[in-house]
């Protein structure tokens, strides 16, 4: 085991010595990568913020569960017990008639109720949902409806089918946008590789018949292309996190005329974690099925 | 131990390298192989590393069918034997050192074992204290010096050469030649391959002659 660190540990080297024996190649190819890498990563943000940013306008979607006119104590009280054993909500909030009167006044609308003998306004539940699958916002309707006591569930998803349609979309976008710049990336470290196993063509005959392994000849290559995709990764990092600076301070002014506090954020480490990942991943891909094409006549 | 049985190699498009050839180089021998150019001489050494395939007949080294081992198993063969090419094959872009350093590194030597090994085959072949030079800045007999340290380095049983002193003039040839003898004295099977078999003669070697594919003489 010893053996096969060090055999990775001379072959990472080696790869990085090449790397740095060809600074403009490298850095040409790391800013390749890096800004068609970096598409994708700003569209995955993008959509991210505009979720959050849609949550933060139009508030967390909720359902109003209003009970009967004369629905019983046992019914309301039923219903809250409901509620609170319910794992699929976030939490609710019990708005009594007399709650629901007194708010109406304050909203100026008291002199409206003033004539009426008693108030006709009912008890309500505002319930919060866990999460915003507009499948489950379906489902809790439905529940609620069949409630005894229950005469009304009002729920406005309309909005939220629509934010999920779009965010859906544009995610979608985002997936194929990286599989096809992905792509690319593979056939750029593709061809850095092929040119590299031709300029060191002489080294790997030599190293054949001195009793070098396929693994071991291969091995430089593996770790030059993951290396390669991961400089191309930190260069796509550091575009987004710029572009996120540069339009910070733009975006918040203008989510402040919304009446909207808003600040665009970068990625995070889980997110920088993918990004690098995904780089170094491609990196290997593109240099394995190089290596697999343009060594197999000469390891044969 | 090398042993040939009735080996035939044919090229594609027809041409005959080998047309049936057997000997046999016992442990400790030193043989050389002599013939004209195109005789059959790089071929045969191609077979024994198995650089080259027979088209029939066997090839037995140390008791291993050669033409048998799988893919995966050649470097390993490999590994056991000291190949001397040619054109030295040297890696111009990396140091004496370096060069001699490379099949230990591929072998996957402890660091500390490999080092005392590159300083130990350097003094070998009169290259001590010239570790760090280029092979580039060297004569063509110091080239070949490094070659030959690069394929001892490994402590091979069986030692090969193709023309080792081939471009060489008559001083530097003859020490290329004595230094395979003292190889030999020290337990190494030798095979040389030479246009000139005189340089040799003073080491009472085993004596195979090629001619267009045909083993024409075995003997002392």
């Amino acid at each position: 085991m010893s053996n096969w660190f060090y055999l990775h540990g001379r072959a990472f080297a080696q790869a990085l010595r090449r790397l740095a024996s060809q600074p403009l190649g490298t850095l040409l190819s790391a800013l390749v990568v890096g800004i068609a890498l970096s598409l994708p990563a700003a569209g995955y943000l993008l959509i991210d913020n505009v979720a959050s940013l849609a949550r933060g306008v139009s508030g967390t979607p909720e359902i109003s569960v209003f009970m009967m006119q004369d629905a019983s104590a046992e019914d309301i009280a039923a219903a809250e017990r409901r509620l609170r054993g319910d794992v699929q909500l976030a939490g609710y909030r019990h708005v009594t008639k007399d709650e629901a009167l007194h708010q109406l006044e304050k909203s100026g609308l008291g002199d409206v109720l003033g004539g009426l003998a008693a108030n006709p306004l009912p008890d309500a539940f505002i319930v919060t949902p866990r999460g915003e699958d507009p499948a489950l916002y379906d489902s809790l309707h439905a529940r609620f409806a069949a409630w005894p006591g229950v005469a009304h569930v009002q729920l406005d998803s309309a909005w939220v089918k629509r934010l999920h349609a779009l965010l859906g979309l544009g995610r979608s976008a985002v997936l194929l946008l990286a599989g096809l710049l992905g792509f690319a990336l593979v056939i750029v470290t593709f061809n850095t590789i092929r040119l590299q196993i031709l300029t060191q063509r002489h080294e790997i005959d030599v190293s054949r018949l001195l009793g070098a392994t396929d693994p071991f000849i291969r091995r430089p290559f593996y770790w030059f292309g993951s290396l390669q995709g991961l400089l191309g990764g930190c260069v796509a990092l550091a575009t987004v996190w710029a572009t996120v600076q540069a339009l910070g301070r733009p975006v918040a002014s203008l989510a402040e005329t919304y009446g909207a506090v808003f600040a665009l954020s970068g990625p995070g480490l889980p997110e920088s974690a993918a990004i690098l990942g995904f780089a170094a991943f491609l990196g290997w891909l593109g240099s394995a099925i190089s290596v697999r094409r343009h060594l197999a006549e000469r390891l044969r | 131990m090398i042993v040939f049985n009735e080996v035939v190699k044919r090229y594609p498009g027809g041409y005959t390298a080998l047309a049936g050839v057997s000997f046999e180089i016992r442990h400790g021998e030193l043989a050389v192989l002599s013939g004209h150019s195109g005789a059959g001489k790089s071929t045969l050494l191609k077979l024994i590393a198995a650089i080259e395939r027979p088209t029939s007949g066997s090839v037995s080294i140390n008791g291993q069918d050669v033409p048998a081992l799988r893919p995966r198993a050649i470097p390993y063969l490999r590994r056991n034997l000291g190949l001397v090419l040619q054109e030295h094959r040297l890696l111009y872009d990396r140091s004496v050192y370096d060069n001699v350093m490379l099949p230990l590194v591929i072998a996957g030597h402890p660091a500390r074992d490999a080092v005392k090994r590159v300083a130990a085959a350097l003094e070998r072949v009169g290259l001590a204290g010239r570790e760090r030079e280029m092979p580039a800045g060297l004569s063509g007999g110091e080239q070949q010096r490094v070659a030959i340290a690069r394929a001892i380095v490994n402590r091979p049983t069986i030692l090969i050469a193709d023309e080792p002193t081939a471009h060489l003039d008559t001083a530097y040839a003859n020490e290329i030649a004595n230094l395979f003898k003292s190889f030999n004295a020290a337990g190494v099977t030798v095979l040389v391959s030479t246009h000139d078999e005189r340089l040799f003669a003073q080491h009472s070697p085993r004596r195979l002659v090629l001619s267009k594919g045909l083993l024409q003489g075995v003997g002392a």
